[in-house]
C-alpha cells in the first residue's frame, strides 16, 4: 500500500458517511416514524359519510307515497379535471353538457377541490361514465326520492330537496324521524382520490324509519279526482277537501287544487304548493250554524222545537241590517238550519250569555292547531272581547268574522258525528285509539244531526249531497269571499259542504270547499254538495259501511 | 486402445493445476454475486416500484443482459492497451458532448441526449463517468507522485471541461459525479495534504458562485432541499412524499406490494430515482440494511482490488471508480431521505433504466479487469 494513512482516512470517512446515511434511516423510520405515518395517512386516508336510507312515506294499507332510490352523483376535482382540457372536454360530451359552459365553469373553479359534473345519475349509466376512468371524475352515493302517487298525495307528503332533505310536508315535519343517522366508514384514497379500499367501519348507519300516514290512497284518488274535476268545471281559485274517520280522528283524504307534480318541480307554481287544507284559513259563514246551534241547545233555553220569529226576513242589530234570502216567517230551531236563517241564528246568539258561541266555537277546535304536528299548520282565527259588540256576536253566529281551515272545519263536524267528542286529528295511522274530550251531551249531538240531515232532504239547501242509500247530514255555505281592498266582495263565494254519513251512525266526516267558483254557480248546495255526495259514496263503498237507507223492496 | 487414447486427455484435466473459469474469463466472482444479488433485489423492488409490471421488469432484464455482456467484454481489455489510446478517447467524449450540446434531443428541460442514424439513442455524458477517470489517471500515472501543483492544474482543467459542459446540458447529478470521481483519482494519486485542505477552503469560498451559476431550477431544489414545506405542493412534494414513505415502513416494512404512498401515486418517481423509498416503505429498515450491505460489500471489494494493483494507473482507476459508486448510493438515498437536493441520481443496479446500468457496469468490469491483470503473489 502505497500511501497507508490515505486510506485509512479514505476508510474512516467512508465509515462516517455510511453511518451517517443509516442513522438517517433510523431517523425516519423509528424516530419520526409515527409523525410521518400520520403525515401519510393524512394524505390518504379519508373518512366518508355512508348515507343513511331514507325512511318510506306509506298510506294506511302500505301503498308506497315516497320511496328513495339510489343513485350516484358525479362530481370532479376541478383542480385534477382542469389540468386535462382534453379529458374534460371529453367529460362534457359524454355528460351532455355544453362544453363550452362546462370549461368555464372548471376554469372559474380551478382553485377549488369538488364541483357536482351530474347530480342523480342512475347506477348501471354512472357505472359505465365511471369505466372511462377520468382523472379526478368520481361517484358519490346518494338516494333519489320517488314520489310515486305524484300531485294526488303530494301536499301531505311534500318532498325533498336534491340533498334528500325535507322541503315540504311530512318530509319536512318528520325529517329526523324519516332521516335516520348516516354512518361513517374510514377509507383509502389515492392521489386523484378515488377510493382504493375500505379500511375500517366508524358508526354503523342507521336507516330512517318508515311513515305510515292515515290517509286510506284508494279514497285520496277518489277525492282528488272529483275535486279536480270541480274545480276545473267552474274554473275555480282553489279548493279542498278533507275526509275523516268519526271513530279515530284520522284523516282518511286531504286534497287540495290546485296540485303539483313533485317528482317534476320544475313547472311548479308556488300557487300549488300549499296544503291549504291546514295552512290556508276561511270564513266558515253558514257552516258555523250547527254549532251556534248547539250553543243554543246546551244553554238549556232551547229545544229543536222552540219558536223563533225571523218576520220579516231581515234585523237591525245597531246600525248593520241582517237578512235572509226571503221571510220565513216563524221557524222552530230545526227550521233555522234547513233554511239556514241568518235571522234565526242572530236571534239565537243575543239571547245566549256573551261568551257562551265563542266558548262554543272554542271547545270544538277553533282557533286552535289540531295537533297534527303539519309544518305551517294554521290555528285559524277565533277573536276574544272582553266586552262584545252585538255586531260581532251576530256575525259569529252565522260564520262571519273568525277563520278556520278545512281540516279544523271537518274536526268541528266530528264532534256532532262522535256524538260530542272531541278527537285530536291525526295524520298518522292510529293503532291505539287517541283520548277524546267530551264537550256536548250525545243528546244535543244528535239533535243537531237530525237538523243537519233535514238540509239533505227536500226543501233543504244541500239536496244534492244526497248519496244513494245512505242518510246524510250536513250544512251548506256559500260565504262571501274578502276583497282585498278590505270588506267583502258582492259577487265572489266560497262554495261549502260540510257533511257526515251514515246519519243513523256517522262513519265518516267530509268537508268540500270551492274557493271563486265562476259562471252562474256558486252556492255550497250547487257546487260544493255533488262533490261531497260522490267522494262519500265511493268512501263508504269502500269501507263498506252498511246502508242505513235502503229503498223498500217493490211488491 | 483408441478408445484410452481418446479418454486421456479429458481425465488428465481433473488433475490438471491450471486457471478456473473465473480466471480464464477474467471475472471477479466475489463482484459478479454482489452484482447479481443487488440485481435481483432490484427486479423485485422494480415489480413493486412500476405498479406491479411485468413488462417494465422484462425490459429491465433485458438491459440488465446486455450490460453483463458489455462488462464481460471490457473485462477482456488490456487496460495497457486502453492507456494508449486514452488522448484520442478524451478528445472525442469531449467532442461528443459539444454535440449535444448542438445538436442534442432531450426531455423535460434538459437537452441530454444525442441521436446518431444507425445507433441508439444514448447520453455521452455516462461514456464520460469512465473517460474522466480513466483520462485522469492516464495523466497522473506518467507523472511524478504526489503530483505537482502544475500537474494538478492540468488536471483539474481535464475534469473541468467535461463537468461544464454537462453542467451545461443541464444535468447537474451527473457532473457533480463525475467531477468527484476526477478528483478521487487526484486523491489517490498521493495529492499532498496542504492540497486537499487548500481544495476545501477554495471549494467553500466557491458555493457561492456556483449558485450563481446555478439555473433557477437548480436553485429551487436546493432552497426545497433546505426547507422543503416552503413549496409542500410543488417542488418540496416529491422530498415529503418519500420521507412519507421511509418513516411509514418501520423496521419491517408494510410488506412487499403493500406501500400504500407509491401504490396510491403519492410517491414520485417509484420505479427510477426514488425507488429506495419503495423498497424503504415496503421492506422496512431491513431491507434498507440488507442492500446497503450489499453496496458496502461492493464498496470494500473494489478497495481490495484497488489495494491489490500493482500499476499506479490501475490503483487510481480502481480507487475512484469504487469511490464513485459508492457515492452514487450515498447521494441516491440522501436525496430521497432528504439530507441532500434532489440531484437526480440513479440508485445503483437497481433503478429502472438502461444508460446508467451499462456504464456501472462497464466501470465494474474496468475493476475486474484491473483484478485479473493483478501481479500474482507468490
Amino acid at each position: 500500500m502505497q500511501y497507508p494513512w490515505r486510506m485509512r482516512i479514505v476508510w474512516l470517512m467512508l465509515l462516517v458517511v455510511a453511518a451517517g446515511v443509516v442513522w438517517r434511516l433510523v431517523h425516519l423510520n423509528i424516530t419520526e416514524r409515527s409523525f410521518l405515518m400520520r403525515q401519510g395517512d393524512a394524505r390518504m386516508v379519508r373518512e366518508v359519510p355512508i348515507p343513511a336510507h331514507r325512511g318510506m312515506i306509506l298510506d294506511r294499507r302500505g301503498e308506497p307515497l315516497a320511496v328513495s332510490a339510489p343513485v350516484v352523483s358525479l362530481w370532479a376535482n376541478p383542480q385534477v379535471l382542469g389540468a386535462n382540457l382534453d379529458q374534460a372536454k371529453q367529460v362534457a360530451t359524454a355528460l351532455g353538457l355544453p362544453e363550452a359552459d362546462f370549461l368555464e365553469r372548471l376554469e372559474h373553479l380551478k382553485n377549488k377541490e369538488f364541483m357536482y359534473l351530474k347530480r342523480h345519475v342512475n347506477p348501471s349509466e354512472a357505472d359505465t361514465l365511471l369505466d372511462h376512468g377520468w382523472l379526478g371524475v368520481h361517484g358519490r352515493r346518494e338516494f333519489h326520492r320517488y314520489y310515486p302517487s305524484a300531485e294526488v298525495a303530494t301536499h301531505l307528503v311534500g318532498f325533498n330537496n336534491v340533498d334528500d332533505q325535507g322541503q315540504e310536508g311530512l318530509e319536512l315535519g318528520y325529517e329526523s324521524w324519516l332521516q335516520g343517522a348516516s354512518g361513517a366508514k374510514m377509507v383509502q384514497k389515492d392521489r386523484t382520490g378515488r377510493t382504493v379500499k375500505d379500511l375500517k367501519l366508524l358508526a354503523a348507519g342507521q336507516p330512517g324509519k318508515d311513515l305510515v300516514l292515515s290517509i286510506d290512497m284508494r279514497m285520496q284518488y277518489v277525492a282528488y279526482r272529483e275535486l279536480k274535476a270541480v274545480v276545473q268545471q267552474h274554473h275555480a281559485a282553489s279548493g279542498s277537501v278533507v275526509v275523516l274517520d268519526v271513530a279515530t280522528g284520522e284523516i282518511l283524504a286531504m286534497v287540495n287544487q290546485p296540485a303539483y307534480n313533485p317528482n317534476n318541480r320544475a313547472v311548479m307554481s308556488i300557487d300549488s304548493l300549499r296544503n291549504r287544507a291546514m295552512t290556508d284559513v276561511f270564513e266558515p259563514g253558514s257552516t258555523m250554524k250547527p254549532v251556534t246551534i248547539a250553543a243554543a241547545l246546551m244553554s238549556g233555553q232551547y229545544d229543536p222545537d222552540s219558536q223563533v220569529d225571523t218576520s220579516p226576513g231581515f234585523i237591525k242589530v245597531k246600525r248593520k241590517t241582517i237578512r235572509d234570502h226571503r221571510n220565513y216567517g216563524v221557524l222552530d230551531i230545526t227550521g233555522i238550519i234547513t233554511k239556514s236563517s241568518n235571522v234565526g241564528v242572530t236571534k239565537l246568539a243575543l239571547s245566549l250569555p256573551e261568551n257562551s258561541i265563542r266558548d262554543t266555537f272554542y271547545s270544538f277546535g277553533l282557533g286552535q292547531s289540531t295537533g297534527t304536528g303539519f309544518p305551517g299548520e294554521s290555528a285559524g282565527i277565533l277573536p276574544n272581547y272582553a266586552k262584545w259588540n252585538p255586531i260581532n256576536l251576530a256575525t259569529m253566529s252565522y260564520g262571519y268574522g273568525i277563520a278556520v281551515t278545512p281540516l279544523q272545519l271537518a274536526q268541528a263536524y266530528n264532534v256532532f258525528a262522535s256524538y260530542g267528542l272531541k278527537r285530536p286529528i291525526s295524520m298518522l295511522k292510529q293503532e291505539t285509539e287517541l283520548e277524546a274530550e267530551r264537550v256536548m251531551p250525545e243528546r244535543v249531538a244528535k239533535q243537531v244531526i237530525a237538523m243537519l240531515e233535514t238540509v239533505t232532504q227536500r226543501g233543504g239547501t244541500g239536496t244534492r249531497a244526497q248519496v244513494p242509500s245512505y242518510r246524510v247530514a250536513g250544512k251548506t255555505g256559500t260565504v262571501h269571499r274578502t276583497s282585498k281592498q278590505g270588506g267583502y266582495d258582492d259577487d265572489r263565494y266560497a262554495a261549502v259542504f260540510a257533511g257526515m254519513a251514515p246519519a243513523s251512525k256517522p262513519r265518516l266526516v267530509c268537508v268540500v270547499i270551492v274557493d271563486d267558483p265562476k259562471g252562474e254557480q256558486y252556492y255550497g248546495g250547487e257546487v260544493a254538495a255533488p262533490v261531497f255526495s260522490r267522494i262519500m259514496a265511493e268512501s263508504l263503498r269502500l269501507l263498506n259501511v252498511a246502508p242505513d237507507n235502503l229503498l223498500p223492496l217493490q211488491g | 486402445m483408441a478408445d484410452f487414447q481418446r479418454l486421456a486427455p479429458e481425465a488428465r484435466k481433473h488433475l490438471r493445476q491450471g486457471p478456473g473459469v473465473w480466471v480464464r474469463l477474467k471475472l471477479d466472482p466475489w463482484l459478479l454475486i454482489l452484482l447479481l444479488a443487488i440485481m435481483s433485489f432490484g427486479l423485485i423492488v422494480l415489480y413493486s416500484g412500476s405498479g406491479a409490471s411485468e413488462a417494465a421488469v422484462q425490459k429491465q432484464l433485458v438491459r440488465y443482459g446486455v450490460a453483463l455482456l458489455g462488462m464481460v467484454i471490457i473485462t477482456q481489455i488490456n487496460l495497457r492497451l486502453v492507456q494508449r489510446w486514452m488522448p484520442l478517447l478524451y478528445v472525442g467524449g469531449l467532442l461528443l458532448l459539444l454535440a449535444v450540446l448542438l445538436f442534442g434531443v432531450g426531455a423535460k428541460g434538459a437537452q441530454r441526449w444525442l441521436s446518431i442514424p444507425g445507433l441508439p439513442r444514448f447520453q455521452p455524458s455516462e461514456i464520460m463517468k469512465l473517460v474522466v477517470p480513466l483520462t485522469v489517471a492516464w495523466y497522473l500515472a506518467s507523472r511524478p507522485r504526489p503530483p505537482h501543483l502544475t500537474h494538478v492544474v492540468v488536471t483539474m482543467l481535464l475534469v473541468a471541461l467535461p463537468v461544464l459542459l454537462i453542467a451545461k446540458q443541464p444535468d447537474l447529478g451527473t457532473s457533480l459525479l463525475i467531477g468527484s470521481s476526477g478528483i478521487f483519482v487526484i486523491f489517490f494519486a498521493g495529492l499532498l495534504w496542504r492540497y486537499v485542505v487548500a481544495a476545501m477552503v477554495l471549494g467553500a469560498a466557491a458555493l457561492p458562485l456556483l449558485w450563481m451559476g446555478m439555473r433557477p431550477y437548480q436553485q429551487q431544489r436546493v432552497i426545497t432541499f433546505l426547507d422543503p414545506e416552503s413549496d409542500p405542493l410543488g417542488a418540496g412534494w416529491n422530498i415529503i412524499q418519500s420521507k412519507i414513505a421511509i418513516g411509514s415502513g418501520g423496521v419491517d416494512g408494510k410488506g412487499w406490494l403493500q406501500g400504500t404512498q407509491s401504490h396510491l401515486d403519492f410517491l414520485p418517481e417509484t420505479h427510477t430515482d426514488f425507488i429506495i423509498a419503495v423498497l424503504a416503505e415496503e421492506f422496512g429498515l431491513v431491507g434498507v440494511c440488507a442492500l446497503l450491505s450489499l453496496y458496502f460489500l461492493v464498496l470494500i471489494r473494489g478497495l481490495i482490488i484497488a489495494g491489490h494493483a500493482a500499476h499506479p494507473f490501475d490503483r487510481m482507476l480502481a480507487a475512484s471508480l469504487t469511490l464513485t459508486f459508492f457515492v452514487y448510493v450515498v447521494v441516491n438515498i440522501g436525496m430521497v431521505s432528504g439530507v441532500l437536493p434532489v440531484v437526480g441520481v440513479p440508485l445503483p443496479l437497481v433503478s429502472y433504466g438502461g444508460t446508467s446500468a451499462v456504464t456501472l457496469m462497464a466501470s465494474l468490469g474496468l475493476l475486474m479487469s484491473i483484478h485479473a491483470r493483478r501481479p500474482q503473489r507468490t
